[in-house]
């Protein structure tokens, strides 16, 4: 098409708005936002149509109502006499518990998979191909129900406990007990003047942070390198000590103690939360394994061989030349393997842990037969927790960005 | 005179002598790959004993104790202490089919191998090409073999895809091609929503050809898996191409169309699109229809692959150097002749990695569909645990389905890799 800029001829005629290239992107768009238009409107009037027919409406006034149902894990205060709200609530902070718990494992798990996959060592780099490839290759719904079998069919039932010659006992001088209904863990007890310890402790972290950066700028100005890692450890851990003895141990920890049947005190983790965490863990484990393995092989042999011909020891190289290298491959991927993680939580509707699929989308939903509003509110809580997880990668994104001169 | 010795004089070369055994052989590489230092050895040992307990586990309780031959669970343990292999050998059926008619196997067979060879001109190179007719055929007869019913009723749908390009062919003869495109549209949207019927009914009077309707409740087990994964991959391939380019499109209403569609589907999990295929998706249709569970969530799985896809694709466009769009528009290529000719068999060709990894994830999703009711491997384990003969077996089902799959999505991605080195075509 040979282009001949047309001056003065600037007489439009009908046909210029298919032909011509300037206009027919405007009849294109025109054309489909009509078709999208329609559409929309063909599909909200029959919801429309289909809700008159059935005697509803649309209302978000089913949230104030008791939702009469119960929730045996939750984080806050809850019963079957609060409202659809609250129980919503409730399942929110178990999907977000879920995720942040799976986020850590998963990532200790990849990581360490994903060096081992590296390993000199034939056999283990063996082993942790048979893991990564057995996971990623069935059904993450599979595995969930697999460890909550296992949980279920493998571990001794609370009263297995009883008795002096008991089948089971507890681990770790009692602080954890393992039954097939759940773990317990030991549960702090927040005594008087506890709060001071917290508020220290919280202090001290800002005050590492603080420190670590003003290192990092003396570094750069000065050449110095300050023994990092003891000392923000001190700084991290001894004012709270100190406060803590200082203030004569405010904070005590409660254990789990048998009482009857079942185990009374300390914090209880039900089968079905610890099966989910773990299968999550471990399932998403075996693709950030993946991950870590190929930001790693990603980073050229030529940049540790340059760091020793500087003279870096091989720690310095791994940390100042290596690793962030590495990490700009690994952490977008890495994020969103989390979201994933988060999405995949939602499977807990499966083995009967209320997160909010199985609050707001199971039994709110199936109560008050509200599926327009219930989805929406569902889908709009996973829309928000996954723009903000992507919005908090393009900002790393941009941050790591390589900065060409 | 003793002096008798003579000095040495070497003959020949010295034949080069082996390297030591320390150096080379199974000693030399056990050394090196396994007790080079001593964490190794510890974690080789670590790793002995993982596998030896793994296997001292596995084995006897697989096949020394195993029971094959027995009636309920009671009776297996009664047997011996392995895996109660009956109940798989009892069920199997169960798993592959569900509950589909005993006499009417035959078709999901059938379409079974029909499926082969209508994938094989796709997959493989060397295979005729005019196998891709059947191929383009394939769902429409799939569809009749597996649910039943009439003929007209896949004929008539096929009909509305070749009146669309006749429509198509016709319009363009005088008329640029996005006017082809919409009438072309226009006439398949019209002949489906009101032409199918008609001509169903009308020929069905006639002649009625069809086989007995199998309904979707009975359909089951890995042919469920099999029917939404297959038409999944089938629906998400084009339907994400799209979405790429239009995401990638200079046309801003699209870009944005688009892109909200893609951030929406990959923001929420799967779950709750089949919630929304189980209880909303008939309050959008006209009062009074409803259509199958199945195709509901057919329809939701693809949409949920194809912003996946569309994602993937995305990143393989992106990565195609510039070179390469300016070069089909300096030979003059519009812009649906440089897409097809030049940028996607290219973009297509990087991107296969990401998008078999996303076929394998569609597939392994496939099993959700049984958190809404439907009976695929997962579901259909309720109707054999609910059975009193086998309550409470745990192992050998999760088993089965695991290997099931294994095979299923290991020999997936194992294809892509082949793939991958057939298309190679740099140096490296």
């Amino acid at each position: 098409m040979a282009t001949i800029s047309s001056t003065g001829d600037t007489n439009f005629r009908i046909g210029m708005l298919i032909y011509d290239t300037r206009y027919r992107s405007y009849t294109i768009q025109i054309i489909a936002l009509i078709v999208f238009m329609l559409a929309a409107a063909w599909l909200v009037s029959n919801v429309i149509q289909n809700l008159a027919l059935l005697g509803k409406t649309f209302s978000f006034s089913f949230l104030g109502d008791t939702a009469s149902y119960d929730i045996n894990q939750r984080l806050i205060d809850y019963s079957s006499t609060s409202t659809h709200a609250r129980a919503a609530v409730v399942g929110i902070l178990n999907t977000l518990l879920v995720a942040i718990l799976g986020c850590i494992t998963a990532t200790v798990v990849g990581v360490i998979a994903g060096v081992l996959r590296l390993s000199n060592n034939w056999l283990i780099a063996r082993l942790m191909t048979i893991y990564v490839e057995g996971f990623r290759n069935i059904p993450v719904l599979v595995w969930i129900l697999i460890t909550v079998a296992v949980i279920n069919e493998t571990l001794p039932a609370p009263n297995e406990f009883r008795g002096a010659d008991s089948d089971a006992s507890p681990l770790l001088g009692g602080m954890l007990v393992l039954t097939n209904r759940g773990f317990y863990i030991p549960a702090p007890v927040m005594g008087d003047m506890s709060m001071a310890v917290v508020i220290v402790f919280l202090l001290s972290v800002g005050v590492m942070i603080g420190f670590r950066r003003w290192a990092k700028k003396r570094q750069e100005a000065t050449g110095e390198i300050l023994p990092l890692f003891p000392i923000s450890l001190a700084i991290l851990f001894l004012p709270t000590i100190l406060i803590f003895f200082i203030l004569g141990m405010p904070i005590t920890l409660e254990y789990p103690e048998l009482k009857g049947f079942n185990f009374r005190g300390g914090v209880f983790m039900r089968d079905s939360l610890i099966g989910l965490w773990l299968a999550l863990s471990l399932y998403t484990g075996a693709f950030t394994a993946e991950i870590v393995r190929s930001g790693i092989l990603a980073v050229s042999k030529g940049q540790s061989e340059a760091a020793f011909a500087l003279g870096l020891r091989p720690g310095r190289t791994m940390n100042l030349v290596i690793l962030p290298q590495a990490l700009r491959v690994i952490v977008p991927p890495l994020i969103s393997q989390y979201l994933n993680l988060t999405k995949n939580s939602s499977l807990a509707i499966a083995v009967g842990y209320m997160d909010a699929t199985g609050t707001l989308g199971g039994i709110t939903l199936n109560q008050t037969g509200r599926e327009f509003e219930t989805l929406m509110l569902l889908m709009g809580f996973y829309l928000v927790v996954s723009l903000s997880i992507s919005m908090v990668m393009n900002w790393y994104n941009e941050r790591v960005k390589l900065r060409e001169r | 005179m003793s002096d008798s010795r003579k000095p040495f004089v070497a003959s020949g070369d010295i034949p080069p002598s082996p390297p030591p055994s320390s150096v080379v052989g199974p000693i030399a590489w056990v050394r090196a790959n396994l007790f080079s230092s001593i964490s190794n050895t510890v974690m080789t040992l670590f790793g002995v004993f993982i596998i030896y307990s793994l296997l001292a586990a596995v084995i006897p309780w697989l096949f020394i104790d195993s029971v094959w031959n027995a009636t309920s669970l009671s009776d297996c343990r009664s047997i011996d202490n392995g895996a109660c292999l009956a109940v798989i050998k009892e069920r199997y059926l169960q798993f592959i089919y569900g509950f589909y008619p005993e006499e009417e196997r035959w078709r999901p067979i059938l379409s079974f191998f029909l499926m082969i060879v209508a994938v094989a001109p796709i997959l493989f190179a060397g295979v005729p090409r005019r196998v891709l007719y059947l191929s383009g055929l394939y769902p429409a007869i799939a569809y009749w073999l597996i649910w039943g019913g009439t003929i007209w009723g896949p004929v008539g749908v096929v009909l509305g895809l070749v009146l669309a390009v006749v429509a198509y062919r016709l319009i363009t003869t005088t008329l640029p091609a996005v006017v082809g495109l919409i009438g072309g549209g226009l006439v398949l949207v019209l002949w489906w929503l009101f032409g199918v019927e008609i001509f169903d009914g009308a020929l069905t009077s006639v002649v009625d050809i069809g086989l007995p309707v199998v309904e979707s409740s009975k359909i089951g087990g890995f042919l469920l898996s099999l029917i939404i994964g297959v038409s999944g991959i089938a629906g998400s391939f084009p339907l994400g191409i799209a979405l790429a380019l239009g995401r990638r499109s200079n046309l801003l209403f699209i870009k944005a169309l688009s892109t909200c569609f893609i951030e929406f589907i990959r923001g929420v999990p799967l779950i709750t699109l089949l919630f929304v295929a189980s209880t909303l998706l008939n309050y959008f249709l006209p009062p009074g229809t409803s259509f199958d569970v199945v195709l509901r969530v057919v329809i939701m799985v693809t949409l949920f692959a194809s912003a996946y896809m569309a994602e993937v694709i995305r990143g393989g466009l992106a990565a195609l150097p510039k070179g390469q769009y300016e070069a089909a528009d300096a030979l003059g290529l519009d812009y649906w002749k440089s897409m097809r000719l030049i940028i996607l068999p290219q973009a297509l060709k990087i991107s296969i990695p990401g998008i078999v990894n996303t076929f394998i994830g569609l597939f392994k999703d496939t099993v959700l569909v049984s958190v809404i009711g439907l009976l695929d491997p997962v579901g259909i384990l309720n109707p054999i645990r609910a059975d009193q003969n086998w309550n409470g077996i745990v192992w050998e089902l999760y088993g089965f389905i695991s290997i099931f799959f294994f095979i299923f999505c290991f020999g997936m991605s194992r294809y892509s890799q082949y793939l991958e080195r057939k298309l190679q075509t740099g140096h490296g």
